[in-house]
């Protein structure tokens, strides 16, 4: 049973919402499904909201950190938003830094962030 | 009320149940959402410890009291290979598996008390515990 995480499209970018608890195979299948939607749609910048997210482990940072890097080598930014006070203050005990990540509060600002950026 | 259980972990699946108890259980004793975030990491790592690197084992959650403190204890334990070397894998970054390396030292800073228990091929018992203050 993998849940698939919805990918919408808007004008050049993609906005991804996060809603469930994130298990590894929905968390690897996503990864995949975002590389192919990039590829097929030419987006050059992805949203990635984490609001509803209320912790993340060593493994889930780990693919999205693969995630962020595999979008940059295929010519995308993504900027990371909504991470709950709790969550980022597990990430750095957990001693995880989730270095040259653009992250915004959420989603508005996330997309602003990202068309300023695409600009440049 | 239920002051004791647990989850045997054999699929990767078994995971998400323990950390989703974990919570559970973190929230009846009053945790706050700092804490019960630190409690579901640190038992989503050792349970994906377990998944990884023992093939199967058990995450067991107890409500303690120390004093008048409330709190709770994980115990991870396994039948797998044992740790070599209990030094090395406390280092962050130390992963023999192309992980970030930041599970068990991970588990350390977020809980209160950590201890490992290991015997070459036997297997391996973390426990690890939180008061709530
Ligand atoms: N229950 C266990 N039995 C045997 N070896 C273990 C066990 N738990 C951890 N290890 C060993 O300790 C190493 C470090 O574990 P740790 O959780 O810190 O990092 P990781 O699992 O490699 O990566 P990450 O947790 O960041 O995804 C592992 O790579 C593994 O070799
Ligand atoms: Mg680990």
């Amino acid at each position: 049973m993998i849940t698939r995480i919805p990918i919408l499209k808007l004008r050049d970018c993609l906005i991804v919402s996060i809603q469930w608890e994130l298990d590894d195979q929905t968390a690897l299948s996503f990864q995949e499904d975002l590389l192919e939607k990039l590829h097929t749609t030419s987006a050059r910048g992805v949203v990635l909201d984490l609001t509803p997210i209320d912790f993340i482990d060593s493994f889930i940072a780990k693919v999205l950190g693969d995630v962020i890097n595999m979008s940059g080598l295929m010519g995308a930014k993504v900027v990371i938003t909504g991470i709950q006070p709790a969550v980022a203050i597990t990430l750095i005990e957990l001693g995880i830094r989730l270095e040259n990540v653009v992250t915004a509060l959420d989603l508005e600002n996330g997309l602003e962030k990202l068309e300023r950026e695409l600009e440049d | 009320m239920n002051l004791r259980s647990s989850v045997d972990i054999i699929t990767e699946w078994d995971i998400v149940a323990a950390r989703q108890l974990g919570r559970n259980e973190a929230k009846e004793v009053g945790f706050g959402t700092v804490d019960q975030a630190r409690i579901t990491t640190a038992i989503s790592e050792l349970a994906r410890n377990i998944y990884l690197y023992a093939g199967k084992g058990k995450i067991e959650i107890r409500q303690i009291t120390d004093g008048n403190l409330r709190g709770l204890l994980v115990i991870a334990s396994d039948k797998g290979p044992g740790i070599v070397d209990v030094r090395k894998v406390m280092e962050d970054g130390y992963t023999t598996s192309g992980g970030l390396g930041a599970g068990l030292p991970g588990v350390r800073r977020l809980m209160d008390d950590f201890k490992i228990e290991t015997v070459l091929g036997e297997g391996t018992t973390i426990s690890a515990s939180k008061l709530l203050r």
